[in-house]
C-alpha cells in the first residue's frame, strides 16, 4: 500500500509537449508511471515518443482535452506542467473533467487563482458528500510511491520502498530527507508545496500515513509562514498513533521577508519557525534541528523489527 | 508586495473608490506646491511601511501651504521605527464624522478571503480585536463568487451600520473588492473609512498588500515597486533573476531549493554558536539548474558583500546531478579569476555525488574545501568565517 498514488494510476500529462512537460514525462515512465497520454489543445491528434521503464519505445496519444484524454485512456490522475498564466484554466479544466487526482507543479501561481480552483475543488462531490477532486500543490515536486509510481520531479532513484511516510512543504528538504533515510525506504513521499493555498495539506497526508498499513513512521517537515504546522500538531495529538518526528526550516528567517517560496513569510509574531516547533513538541513531535538529527530521530522512533536489517 | 499609502490611495480612486486629494511630495518645496494647488488645510503623511506614525509625530495638520512646507521638512527624514521617511503624501484635510474599518484578505489557514468591518475605526485593528472582538464582524468570502452586492449587504449589517447607511457602505466595499480581485492584493485595508460632515462616505487611509506571483498580468505593478530602500544587493540580484534576501551576517550562503537554503542558514547558525557567533550573510536559491553562469552569478553577488568572509555552497544534486554542479562551481571560479577571494565549502550529495567530488578534487582549487554532509560543511564555513574575523 502506499497514500494517494500507486503503480495503477492511469496518469495524463497536461503541457506534455512543453519542455518540462516532455522532460519530466520521459523521467515518469522511466520511473514506472504508467503514463498514458497528454493534453494540448493545439497537438490535439499528435503523438509524442518517449522510452517505458525498460527502455522500449512507446508512443503517447496528445489530447485536445482533459475529458476527452479520460475517456480515451481511462485516466485518472493528471500532473500539470504549464506556465503560470494557463495554470488556473488546466487545473479547472481537470476539476470539471471529474479526474480523482491533479498534481500542479507549476511555480508562481497567483494565489488567487489558487484560491478559485480550490473553491471549484471543494465544490465538487460526489453522492457520498467527499470531494472529487484531490489537488496537490501548486509549486510541489509533487508525489512518489517508490517502486510503484512518480507523478512529479522528484528524482526517482534517491530510494526505495519501504517504510516512512513523508509529508513536506519543500522539494529540495523531502530529496534531503529521503537520501538520509534512503536504507530504511519509502511507502510514499508528497511533497505539498510552499504557497500560501494549496490543496493537499499536512493534516490530509498524515491521516493517510496513520490509515496506511504500510507506512511504520512519519516524517513531517515544515516551513515558516502560516500555521499549517500548529493545525498539523493539533491533529497529530488527536488522531495519529504511528510514530511522527518533525522538522521546521526558517528559524534564522527575518520578519517580513519571503524566503523563495510565495508563502514563506513571517508576518509579525505569526509563522515563526519557533512557535512551530513548540506547537509540534507539544503534541509529543520529536523535532530534529537539522535535517540529519531530524533523520537520526527517526531512525529512534522506527518500529525495530520493521527495520530492514531485522529481515 | 506592500505600498506606501499614496499608492493606496491612487489605485482606490483608479477602482471607483471615494479618497480625497492626495499628492506625494519628496521635498518640503514640492509639500508646499501640492498643499497651494489642494488648498485648504491639508495633512502631512509620513509614507512609511510601518504603524504608529501617528503617534511617532509623522501625521501633522497644516492649515496653510507654508505650514506644509515646515512639517514636511520636519517629517521628511525622520526615522519611524526604523523606517527612514523619504517621502510624504500631502492630504486634502477630511471633516470627519464618524470612523470606520473595513479590510478583505487572504484567509491561508481556511484557503478562502475574509472580510472584516466594524463601526469603530481609527485605533489599531488587532487592539480592537482583543478587545472588543463583538465590535468586529468577520465574514468568509467564497473566491469563487466574490464580494458581490449581497454579500456587501452581509457584512454591512454584521459590522452593525445603521440601516441609513448600509447602501452607501456596501457600495463603497463592493469597489474596495474590484481593487483587491483586479489588483490581484491578498489584502486591502480602509482603515479609517469615515462618514465626513457631508455624510459621505470617504476611504481616508489605506494600505494594500500586492501578490508577486500575478505580476505577468499587472505590467503597471513594477513601477509600484520601492526600489530607493532596496538594498543594492537584493536589486542587482533580482536583474539577474535570482532569489536573493540579503541578511546580517558573515556566512555567504548558495543552495537550491528554498526550503534546504532556509534549512542552510539555520544549520550555519547554530555551527555559528561555536565559532564567535558567526551568523548567515544572505539567503540565495539558484533553482534547480546549477549552471556555471547561474553559479557564478550567485557567487558574484555574494562575495560582492563586503560583510562575508566565507561562502558554504550547499546543493543536493537532483535532476541537476552533482557532476553538472561541481562542473557549474569550477566554470564558475574560473570565470571570476581573481574576484573570488573568500574561502569556499562545498557540499554535494545525491545524484552522482561521487562523480561531482571527483571533478572537485582533481580541480583543486586553493579556496575550495570540500565537506562530508551539511553539518560539517555548515561547521567548516563558520569556522572560517570566526578565523578570518579574528585575523583583522
Amino acid at each position: 500500500m502506499s497514500i494517494f498514488l500507486n503503480k495503477n494510476n492511469k496518469v495524463i500529462v497536461q503541457g506534455i509537449t512543453g519542455s518540462e512537460g516532455s522532460k519530466h514525462t520521459a523521467r515518469m515512465l522511466a520511473a514506472g508511471t504508467n503514463v498514458v497520454g497528454g493534453v494540448n489543445a493545439r497537438k490535439a491528434g499528435t503523438t509524442v515518443k518517449h522510452d517505458d521503464q525498460h527502455g522500449s519505445p512507446v508512443e503517447l496519444p496528445v489530447f485536445g482535452s482533459v475529458k476527452e484524454a479520460m475517456a480515451e485512456t481511462g485516466a485518472d490522475t493528471s500532473i500539470v506542467f504549464v506556465p503560470p498564466a494557463f495554470t488556473k484554466d488546466a487545473v479547472v479544466e481537470a476539476i470539471e473533467s471529474e479526474i480523482g487526482l491533479v498534481v500542479v507543479i507549476t511555480e508562481g501561481v497567483p494565489v488567487q487563482d489558487s484560491a478559485e480552483f480550490w473553491a471549484l475543488a471543494q465544490s465538487k462531490k460526489d453522492s457520498n458528500g467527499n470531494q472529487i477532486t484531490r489537488i496537490i500543490g501548486p509549486n510541489c515536486p509533487g508525489i512518489i510511491t517508490p517502486g510503484e509510481a512518480l507523478v512529479g520531479i522528484t528524482p526517482a532513484n534517491i530510494t526505495g520502498k519501504g517504510g516512512v511516510g513523508l509529508v513536506s512543504k519543500s522539494g529540495t528538504l523531502t530529496y534531503q530527507m529521503m537520501y538520509e533515510l534512503r536504507d530504511l525506504g519509502f511507502s510514499t513521499a508528497i511533497g505539498i508545496g510552499g504557497d500560501p493555498v494549496i490543496g493537499t495539506t499536512h493534516i490530509d497526508a498524515l491521516a493517510a500515513f496513520e490509515a496506511d498499513p504500510e507506512t511504520k513512521a512519519i516524517v513531517m517537515i515544515g516551513e515558516i509562514g502560516g500555521d499549517a504546522e500548529e493545525r498539523a500538531a493539533e491533529f497529530i495529538k488527536n488522531n495519529v498513533t504511528k510514530p511522527v518526528v518533525g522538522y521546521v526550516a526558517g528559524f534564522t528567517a527575518p520578519e517580513g521577508k519571503t524566503m523563495g517560496h510565495a508563502g514563506a513569510i513571517v508576518s509579525g509574531s505569526s509563522g515563526t519557525a519557533q512557535a512551530k516547533k513548540e506547537a509540534l513538541e507539544a503534541a509529543g513531535v520529536k523535532v530534529g534541528k537539522t535535517p540529519s538529527e531530524t533523520a537520526h530521530l527517526l531512525r529512534s522512533v522506527y518500529p525495530k523489527h520493521e527495520a530492514p536489517s531485522a529481515l | 508586495m506592500d505600498l506606501f499609502e499614496y499608492q493606496a490611495r491612487d489605485l482606490f480612486e483608479a477602482h471607483g473608490v471615494p479618497v480625497l486629494a492626495g499628492i506625494v511630495a519628496h521635498t518640503p518645496e514640492e509639500a508646499k506646491a501640492a498643499a497651494e494647488k489642494i488648498g485648504g488645510v491639508t495633512v502631512v503623511k509620513a509614507q512609511v511601511k510601518v504603524g504608529g506614525r501617528g503617534k511617532a509625530g509623522g501625521v501633522k495638520v497644516a492649515k496653510s501651504a507654508d505650514e506644509a512646507f515646515e512639517h514636511a521638512q520636519k517629517i521628511l527624514g525622520m526615522d519611524i521605527k526604523g523606517h527612514t521617511v523619504k517621502k510624504v503624501m500631502i492630504a486634502q484635510g477630511a471633516d470627519i464624522a464618524e470612523e470606520y474599518y473595513f479590510s478583505v484578505l487572504l484567509d491561508r489557514s481556511n484557503r478562502n478571503y475574509l472580510a472584516m468591518c466594524s463601526v469603530e475605526g481609527g485605533m489599531e485593528i488587532e487592539q480592537l480585536a482583543v478587545e472588543r472582538p463583538d465590535a468586529l464582524a468577520k465574514v468568509p468570502v467564497d473566491p469563487a463568487t466574490g464580494i458581490d452586492q449581497a454579500k456587501a449587504n452581509e457584512i454591512v449589517e454584521a459590522a452593525g451600520f445603521a440601516p441609513e447607511l448600509r447602501e452607501k457602505v456596501a457600495d463603497v466595499i463592493v469597489r474596495l473588492w474590484d481593487v483587491f480581485k483586479g489588483e490581484d492584493a491578498t489584502l486591502v485595508e480602509v482603515n479609517p473609512l469615515v462618514k465626513t460632515g457631508s455624510g459621505d462616505i470617504v476611504a481616508l487611509d489605506g494600505k494594500v498588500s500586492l501578490d508577486e506571483n500575478a505580476s505577468f498580468r499587472h505590467k503597471d505593478h513594477e513601477e509600484l515597486a520601492d526600489k530607493d530602500s532596496e538594498d543594492p544587493l537584493e536589486a542587482k540580484a533580482k536583474a539577474l533573476d535570482l532569489n536573493y534576501v540579503k541578511l546580517d551576517g558573515e556566512v555567504g550562503i548558495i543552495g537550491n531549493g528554498a526550503g534546504l537554503v532556509m534549512s542552510t542558514l539555520d544549520v550555519v547558525a547554530y555551527a555559528g554558536e561555536k565559532h564567535g557567533n558567526v551568523k548567515p550573510a544572505n539567503f540565495l536559491d539558484i533553482g534547480g539548474g546549477a549552471s556555471a553562469e547561474v553559479m557564478a552569478n550567485g557567487l558574484s553577488i555574494i562575495l560582492g558583500d563586503d560583510q562575508v568572509k566565507s561562502v558554504f555552497v550547499n546543493v543536493f544534486g537532483g535532476i541537476t546531478a552533482c557532476d553538472a554542479v561541481a562542473n557549474g562551481i569550477v566554470g564558475a571560479l574560473s570565470k571570476l579569476g581573481d574576484t573570488a577571494n573568500k574561502p569556499l565549502v562545498v557540499r554535494l550529495d545525491g545524484n552522482n555525488v561521487d562523480e561531482g567530488r571527483r571533478i572537485l578534487h582533481e580541480a583543486n582549487h586553493p579556496l575550495v574545501t570540500l565537506a562530508e554532509n551539511m553539518d560539517q560543511g555548515a561547521d567548516k564555513a563558520a569556522e572560517l568565517a570566526n578565523s578570518s574575523n579574528s585575523v583583522k
